[in-house]
């Protein structure tokens, strides 16, 4: 049986191998490859020498950090308060935060700069109720882009921890209750530790989701918040250095790589 | 250790009673089954006494105290659920450590006494299995030891065998009566198995629509049940006339089948061969409808279907019952 209808599948083997893995391969190859010399690590040692990209790459995991661990902050405790509603209230609350999954990330990404703007319902707000004298500057900042990212990516914490979270049979923590525990026992002891595969999974997720991030850093943080994506951009399309791009692209996708294969672990943990 | 009594104690949600009313005294060191049909209110009954739930009106004493209003976590209950509700991410030693902790026992005291009630449940040998490594039967014991662990005042049981096979239930019942008599506590049991709550109880407390039926030993509700709910729900039972127009109970058991002499002549519709018993399906003559039941042990006289019989049975096995 094995085998049987591979001729079907053929066609599409070709054309992912044309359309994806033929591009990566030529990637690696041209972070590895000098014309006229062959193999090298030229291109890495480049990347040593320039301060700018170390700082770049820097730059790129602490914003993913922030926003990563703002999700979580916020994440956790949204998910907790939607297990404990009504079914129409979970419902509800459900389609609120998958919402945003239909809407364009691009109309999303510039929704905050009408919100978060100098003359935006943020600023507006703190003015009027005397918090400020001055607009807070939101947009083109690192604050701007952590808070867009933070917004954007907050449904794939949020769904895995909810979905784990209901998961949770009531009679353990009942249980628990009636061996005397008191609520921050019951919590600490039973219900966050049955919770800690899914949000270590998801907070993985997010974290990988950020440090590719492009859209959304591009226009909150106005070119002047360089993250690895928007430096990618600026090496293939306005200076042309490929060769510097690819080697850049080969150490996130194996950072990426790496992280992922955690993921995985952990995910396959939170399942069981 | 400690008694347990309920007085008047109710709860409705919204106009639908779950139960209605209810007293009950448990004594020091009974074990006091709760039986009743799904939705009579038993386990109702069990979450307000355990404190997961609290009664509309009525109140709840454990130990003399008045626990109406105190938490689950005060109460210093041990429960054991229908579905065990072990934590899957402890072990098993952890799981009965769990009580201890909370106590703020200490470790090596803690770790001793949780190794005991392990033994006690003949588990020793698995502290470092998860839960889901294990079998039903182990499960249940699992959740056993974790309830009794700390000593509680009272023990409650929520169908501690409703999940596992025939064989093993009848195993556990035998160990769970000779556990909870060696250790003298007062236990609350629930159960719809009326062969369960006959074979563990010293007393048995009916329950219907949220509502008390009887309360009495097992025995007794047996052949002398206080209405025809007890009396239907106990087992086989069948009613003949009485002189006065009442009805009276007789039991299977009581009813006496012979190929010749005194009593009723009868058919024999069905006999059902059940291992240490035949039961008979009797449709007895000018009389229609139900057929009478009786069982007899198998090493009498056997009766085929078709067979003409006569049967009888004595004044004293017969009990009023009210319509």
């Amino acid at each position: 049986m094995r085998g049987q209808g591979f001729g079907f599948v053929a066609p599409l083997l070709v054309l992912m191998f044309v359309a994806f893995n033929a591009p990566i391969a030529y990637m690696l190859g041209l972070a590895f490859w000098e014309k006229g010399r062959g193999f090298t690590l030229q291109h890495y040692e480049g990347l040593l020498e320039a301060p700018v990209y170390l700082r770049v790459l820097g730059n790129t995991m602490r914003v993913a950090l922030v926003a990563t661990l703002a999700n979580v902050v916020i994440g956790y405790p949204l998910a907790l308060w939607m297990r404990g509603l009504s079914n129409r209230g979970r419902m509800i609350a459900l389609s609120l935060v998958v919402l945003p999954f239909w809407v364009s990330i691009l109309v999303r990404t510039y929704a905050w700069i009408v919100v978060l703007g100098n003359g935006g319902l943020v600023n507006r707000t703190l003015q009027w109720s005397g918090l400020t004298d001055a607009p807070v500057s939101f947009l083109y900042n690192e604050l701007g882009v952590t808070i867009g990212m933070a917004n954007v990516l907050l449904p794939f914490l949020v769904l895995p921890l909810f979905a784990a979270m209901i998961r949770i049979d009531d009679r353990l923590l009942q249980a628990a209750a009636s061996l005397g525990a008191p609520p921050r026992t019951i919590f600490w002891k039973v219900f966050f530790p049955l919770t800690l595969p899914a949000l270590a999974a998801g907070t993985l997720l997010v974290f990988i989701l950020c440090l590719g991030f492009y859209v959304t850093p591009a226009i909150l943080g106005g070119g002047r918040v360089p993250m690895i994506s928007n430096l990618l951009d600026t090496l293939i399309n306005q200076i042309p250095r490929w060769e510097q791009a690819a080697a850049i692209s080969t150490i996130l996708l194996i950072v990426t790589l790496l992280i992922f294969a955690a993921y995985r672990r952990l995910d396959r943990k939170a399942a069981a | 250790m400690s008694e347990i009594r309920l007085e008047g104690v109710t709860k409705r949600y919204g106009t639908f009673a779950a139960a209605d009313n209810v007293d009950l005294a448990v004594t020091q060191g009974e074990l006091v089954t709760i039986l009743g049909p799904s939705g009579s209110g038993k386990t109702t009954l069990l979450s307000l006494i355990a404190g997961l739930n609290k009664p509309t009106s009525g109140r709840i004493f454990i130990g003399g105290r008045d626990v109406t209003d105190a938490p689950a976590q005060e109460r210093n209950i041990g429960l054991v659920f229908q579905s065990y509700a072990l934590f899957p991410h402890m072990t098993v030693l952890e799981n009965v450590l769990f009580p201890l902790g909370v106590r703020k026992i200490g470790r090596a005291e803690a770790d001793r006494l949780a190794r005991d009630a392990l033994k006690l449940v003949r588990l020793d040998g698995l502290e470092n299995r998860r839960p889901s490594q294990l079998s039903g039967g182990q499960q249940q014991r699992v959740a056993l030891a974790r309830a009794v662990v700390f000593k509680p005042d009272i023990l409650l049981l929520d169908e501690p065998l409703g999940a596992l096979d025939r064989k093993l239930r009848e195993e556990l019942q035998v160990e769970l009566k000779q556990l909870q008599r060696s250790l003298g506590v007062t236990t609350l049991l629930v159960t719809h198995d009326q062969e369960e709550a006959l074979s563990l109880s010293d007393r048995i407390m009916v329950l219907d629509k949220g509502r008390t039926q009887q309360v009495a030993a097992p025995t007794e509700a047996y052949l002398k049940p206080a209405n025809r709910f007890v009396a239907e729900f106990l087992g086989i039972a069948n009613f003949v006339g009485l002189p006065d127009g009442g009805q009276a109970l007789v039991r299977p058991e009581r009813i006496k089948i012979s190929s010749s002499g005194a009593g009723k002549p009868a058919r024999v519709v069905e006999a059902i061969y059940l291992g240490q018993m035949v039961r008979y399906h009797l449709s007895l003559d000018g009389e229609g409808a139900k057929p009478m039941v009786a069982a007899a042990p198998f090493v009498g006289p056997a009766y085929a279907t078709g067979e003409r019989v006569m049967v009888s049975w004595d004044a004293a096995d017969l009990w009023p019952v009210a319509k």
